[in-house]
Formats: structure tokens, C-alpha cells, sequence
């Protein structure tokens, strides 16, 4: 620019380009899962067009995905800032206990969430403290903690589930897993999505423009630089494993408004499907950077997989086959993305 | 002399295991003096500044910040009391731009923490424009690892500059940089002395530090061996032969007794 006097229309042509670039260049781990997920798609619908062809399929994969995104947004806080939580399965598991609990007992709902939240928050505290302030490995600790809570668990609920038919039709209920929005015939779009996608979009928020998710990336970059200029280091790092703990416990009241019922083993399923929604969204492992927006189209990829490989007419057996084999692919898509810089 | 230091350490301990980086040290910066912290690599200097800005807990010792003895002081607290630090590592966060290095740890933001995504960027694309950052590859949203060293040590002095601070701290701010580069810290030491800011300026080289200095405090081994003011220095040659008196009597000392 500085040339003021220039006609300046084709100048501008080319400053918007160069915006499109860099705004490519600066998402290009969320558009590459993207993209992923897009010719996933289209491969799917090749393979059997009759079923990808319908709202119904997509539904179907709409149900779950809720529970997983809630959980991914948080972790790639978590990884950001360096650290990781394997614990997260069993904190849904417990804080929707508390949940049904009360719900059981003939509690408020509201009052269930909130208790749902507290034990999410206060085990992700716990996290927080024996990784950070005690010193123990993310890793360990945090697997520690999982085997832990579920074995809690099952001291507390002797093998029983316990089932909450009493929330169909309560306000709380249709607000959260209701289908508000009608799509094709009488099937409607289920409330969980949208509130899946506000947790994201808020996540998003939170990740880029606000002073905690900017601080964890500076601590997962550099913990040295981000304690020299005056971030409290340690209280990032234990918030993150806090957020994780919320969205957990989100999850997990989501996941039981959905089926009416907590079963001792719910969240058992979600570790592996979740962290590989995580890195295939473009999270790398490394610390410093990731991306929200990836992590809830990884997750996407991921619950698509085994929907997209039985429509497409396969047996379950492959099922895991293309799991392990579009994780890898999309992984190697990343890696494209470039290597860590220091 | 009356006490009108901006920040003061009182007998300062800090230890490593068994190394006494720090040894009981007491210093203090005045407004609008330049103060020249010398001595070999190793002899606690890095670590004496840390005690300063906050990064480091004094195992002993008191910390006053004009005037009034500083309570749970660490680095979040001595940059809201104006002390801007730009240490030897540089604290830079290599993934992340430009601009979220500049204000990292003092984002411009609301009362919510919503950072000024916008008016961040302005003030970083200003202050590149004005510490003479004119190339065409970068702008204040790449990423800090694209940067050439000299332009990282650029970023870190700019962020020191950003916040108008009463004290500035340099930690060896001139190793690996280029001649031009290294001509414009200084450029940048003396503008901010202008202003009546006050600055400690550590530096290997020591005709560097002679001339930008008007007092130096030489440590050695964790202790305060000399303090003088320019005026009891007649040329840095003169200054030069006191470090080499101070090195022969270290090495004394560890002559084994009775050699
Ligand atoms: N974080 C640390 N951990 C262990 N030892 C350290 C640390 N920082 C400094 N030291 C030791 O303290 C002594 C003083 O170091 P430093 O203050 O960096 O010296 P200088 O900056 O004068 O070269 C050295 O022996 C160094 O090895
Ligand atoms: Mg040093």
C-alpha cells in the first residue's frame, strides 16, 4: 500500500486473495479434516446412494456425535497446553451418575445437571492437582484416574443400571434432546446437534479470542516464555483439565437424557473414538497448537466411519479395518500440514 | 544516599541445588539511571534479574518496589509495577504470531477477557513499523518462528518497549545479532533513557556495556564484587582491567592452599 494515489482495483483484487491465502494458511489443519470428511462423504454416497442419499443416515450419526463433541472441544484445550486426560470416560460416568441419581430420586433435572457438573469440575480438578501441582505424568496419572472412577463406580452401582423413563416429556428434556426442528417427514433434527454446535462454536470462541484459550497456547508453546511474561502457568494448566471435567459431565447428561438409562460402563466407548477424533481433526500431539473447529469435524469423521462402512454394504467385520485405516489416512493427510516449529 | 530506588533487593538468596547462583545480594535501580550488570558467564546475573522480574522466589531476602517491601512477588506483578523484562532466552512463544507474543501475559482485553483481536494487530503492525521491521514476508499475524534472530530479539524488545515501563531489563540483548541490529538496540537503549526510563543492561561485551552505563555493578560467583559509577571509571580499558583482576583473584581462590 502507501502509493495512495494508485487506482486501487485490481490492488484490492489481490490484497482479498492474499487475505483468502493467509486465513487458508492460518486454518489449514481444520480445512484439510474438512475436506477429509467431505470426500469421506462422497465416497460413502458412491458406494451406496440410496442410504447417503437420505436425511435418515445422517440423523443416525446425529445422535451420538453430541456426547463426543463435548468432549473433544475441551481435550483440545488440553493438548494445546501440553498436557493430556485419559480420565475423561469415567468422569462421565460418574458425574451422569449424580445425575440420575437425583433425576431417579425424583429430583429436578436442572438440579441433577448442576450436580453433574460439580463432580465433572471437581474431578477435573482433581486431575489438575496431581498433574500439576503434584507432578505426576498426564498420561499415567490421568489413566490412573480413569481405572480409579470406574472402579468407584462400580462400588457405588453393584452392576445395576438404573433407568429415568420420568424425563420423557419434562421441558428439560424436550429443550435438550428434542427434535425442535422438523427436516424430512417426521424426522427432525435432534436438539443435542445444535447444542453441540453452540458448545463449539463457543469453544472456538474461548480457543481464539479469549485471554484463557490464547494464555494455553502460550503454555503449551513455551511453559518457560508464558511464566517469564507473567501467566500463571500452573492455574492454566488446571483449568484445562476443569473444562474437561464440564464437558464430560455435559456428555454425559446428554448421554443419558438420549438412552433413559446410565449403565455402570457409560463412557466406557468414548476414549478411543474421541482422542482419535481429536488428532485426526488436526490437533497435533506436540503442544501450542491445534484447532476446535478440526477436533468436532474429526469427531464427525470418526462416528461416520462405522454408520458409512455398514451402509456401504460391508459386514461389521471391517468395521474396525476402515477405523484403523481412515485414522491413519487422515493422519498422514495432516502431516502435510508440516512438522513442529520452534 | 537516600533511598529513592524504583525496585531494591536486600541480602537476595537463591540457590540451585547446591549452586548459590545468588549469594546474598543487595541492589537497587534509581529513576532514569542506566545500571551495566557485568560478570562471567555463570555468575548469577541471569538469575539476579529473575529474582527481580518476578520469575524466580528469593530463597532469602527482601524485594522493596518503591519504597514498600513486595508481598507474593512474581513476574505477573512486577509488570504491572512497570518493570518490563527482555531476558536472555527472549520468552517467545515460536508457534504463535507475532502479535500474540507482543502482548502475551498483557492482552489488551475487555473485563470479560475478550481480547482486542483488532486493535492488538494495530499496535503490533505499529510498533514493527516502528522498530524498523519493513519486510514484506511477515506481518503481525505470522508466526514467530518464521522470524530471523535478530527479528525474534526485535519482537522481545518491542514488547518491552509496548508498555512504556519505568524500568527495562536486558538480558544479553545483542548476542547473535548482526552489527546493524545490534547498533539499533542501543539506538533503542538510549531512547528510553531519554525518556527517563531506567534500564539494567547485562552484556558480555564489556565495551558495550562502558559505553551505554553510568554506574556498574560486577557480580561474581553469586556476590557483588565492585560497584562504581562512570565518573570513577575513566575508560573502559579501566573497566576491563578490574574483570580481569576480579578473574585472577576467582582463580585464586580455587588454587589449592599452600600451592
Ligand atoms: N533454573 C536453573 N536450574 C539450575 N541451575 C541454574 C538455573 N538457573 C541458573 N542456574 C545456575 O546458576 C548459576 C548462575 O546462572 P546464571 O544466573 O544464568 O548466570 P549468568 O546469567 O551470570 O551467566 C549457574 O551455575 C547456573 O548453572
Ligand atoms: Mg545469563
Amino acid at each position: 500500500m502507501g502509493l495512495g494515489a494508485k487506482p486501487s482495483g485490481q490492488q484490492n483484487a489481490r490484497e482479498d486473495a492474499s487475505e483468502l491465502v493467509k486465513w487458508m494458511r492460518k486454518n489449514r489443519r481444520a480445512l484439510t479434516s474438512t475436506l477429509f470428511l467431505i470426500v469421506m462423504l462422497i465416497g460413502f454416497t458412491a458406494a451406496n446412494t440410496e442410504v447417503f442419499s437420505q436425511f435418515k443416515i445422517y440423523r443416525s450419526v446425529m445422535i451420538s456425535l453430541p456426547s463426543w463433541i463435548f468432549l473433544v472441544v475441551p481435550l483440545v484445550f488440553v493438548v494445546t497446553a501440553g498436557e493430556i486426560d485419559l480420565s475423561f470416560p469415567s468422569v462421565v460416568g460418574l458425574s451422569s451418575y449424580a445425575f440420575v441419581s437425583i433425576v431417579d430420586r425424583g429430583g429436578d433435572p436442572l438440579l441433577g445437571i448442576a450436580a453433574a457438573l460439580v463432580v465433572g469440575v471437581v474431578l477435573g480438578y482433581i486431575n489438575g492437582i496431581l498433574v500439576v501441582r503434584i507432578g505426576l505424568s498426564a498420561l499415567v496419572a490421568t489413566l490412573g484416574m480413569n481405572f480409579f472412577l470406574r472402579g468407584f463406580i462400580n462400588i457405588l452401582a453393584q452392576g445395576f443400571s438404573i433407568a429415568i423413563p420420568e424425563i420423557r416429556g419434562t421441558f428439560i428434556h424436550s429443550l435438550m434432546t428434542g427434535d425442535t426442528i422438523q427436516i424430512a417427514g417426521n424426522q427432525g433434527l435432534p436438539n443435542q446437534m445444535l447444542w453441540a454446535l453452540a458448545f463449539t462454536a463457543l469453544g472456538v470462541f474461548l480457543y481464539n479470542r479469549h485471554s484463557f484459550g490464547v494464555r494455553v497456547h502460550c503454555v503449551g508453546d513455551n511453559p518457560e516464555s508464558a511464566a517469564e511474561m507473567g501467566i500463571d502457568v500452573n492455574r492454566t494448566r488446571i483449568m484445562v483439565f476443569v473444562f474437561t471435567g464440564i464437558g464430560a459431565a455435559l456428555a454425559g447428561v446428554f448421554s443419558v437424557m438420549i438412552n433413559f438409562v446410565w449403565w455402570p460402563t457409560t463412557g466406557d466407548g468414548l476414549l478411543l473414538p474421541v482422542l482419535a477424533g481429536l488428532f485426526v481433526g488436526g490437533t497435533p500431539t506436540w503442544g501450542g497448537i491445534g484447532t476446535v473447529f478440526g477436533g468436532a469435524i474429526g469427531t464427525t469423521i470418526v462416528a461416520f466411519i462405522e454408520t458409512g462402512v455398514i451402509a456401504a454394504g460391508l459386514t461389521g467385520f471391517f468395521t474396525q479395518f476402515f477405523y484403523g485405516l481412515i485414522i491413519i489416512l487422515s493422519l498422514i493427510f495432516q502431516r502435510f500440514n508440516g512438522g513442529r516449529v520452534r | 544516599m537516600k533511598n529513592d530506588f524504583i525496585i531494591e533487593l536486600q541480602d537476595v538468596t537463591k540457590s540451585f541445588g547446591n549452586v548459590n547462583a545468588v549469594d546474598g545480594i543487595s541492589f537497587g535501580v534509581r529513576p532514569g539511571e542506566v545500571v551495566g550488570l557485568i560478570g562471567d558467564n555463570g555468575a548469577g546475573k541471569s538469575t539476579l534479574i529473575k529474582i527481580l522480574s518476578g520469575v524466580h522466589q528469593p530463597d532469602s531476602g527482601q524485594i522493596i518496589v518503591r519504597g514498600q517491601e513486595a508481598q507474593h512477588w512474581n513476574a505477573a506483578r512486577s509488570r504491572e509495577s512497570g518493570i518490563e523484562t527482555v531476558y536472555q532466552d527472549r520468552a517467545l512463544v515460536p508457534q504463535q504470531t507475532i502479535t500474540r507474543n507482543i502482548f502475551m501475559g498483557r492482552e489488551i482485553k475487555n473485563r470479560f477477557g475478550v481480547i482486542k483481536v483488532k486493535t492488538q494487530y494495530e499496535e503490533a503492525n505499529r510498533l514493527m513499523r516502528e522498530i524498523g521491521f519493513t519486510s514484506k514476508v511477515f506481518d503481525p499475524d505470522s508466526p514467530v518462528a518464521t522470524l530471523s534472530g535478530g527479528e525474534r530479539q526485535g519482537v522481545a524488545i518491542a514488547r518491552a518497549l509496548y508498555f512504556d515501563a519505568d524500568l527495562i531489563v536486558l538480558d544479553e540483548p545483542t548476542t547473535a545479532l548482526s552489527l546493524i541490529e545490534t547498533a539499533k538496540v542501543f539506538g533503542f537503549v538510549r531512547n528510553v533513557r531519554e525518556r527517563g526510563r531506567s534500564i539494567i543492561f547485562i552484556g558480555h561485551n564489556i565495551y558495550h556495556v562502558y559505553d551505554i552505563a553510568d554506574r556498574f555493578v560486577v557480580l561474581d560467583r553469586g556476590k557483588v564484587v565492585m560497584t562504581a559509577n562512570k565518573s570513577e571509571i575513566a575508560s573502559a580499558e579501566v573497566l576491563m582491567q578490574h574483570m580481569q583482576e576480579i578473574a585472577e583473584m576467582a582463580h585464586a581462590d580455587a588454587e589449592p592452599v599452600g600451592a
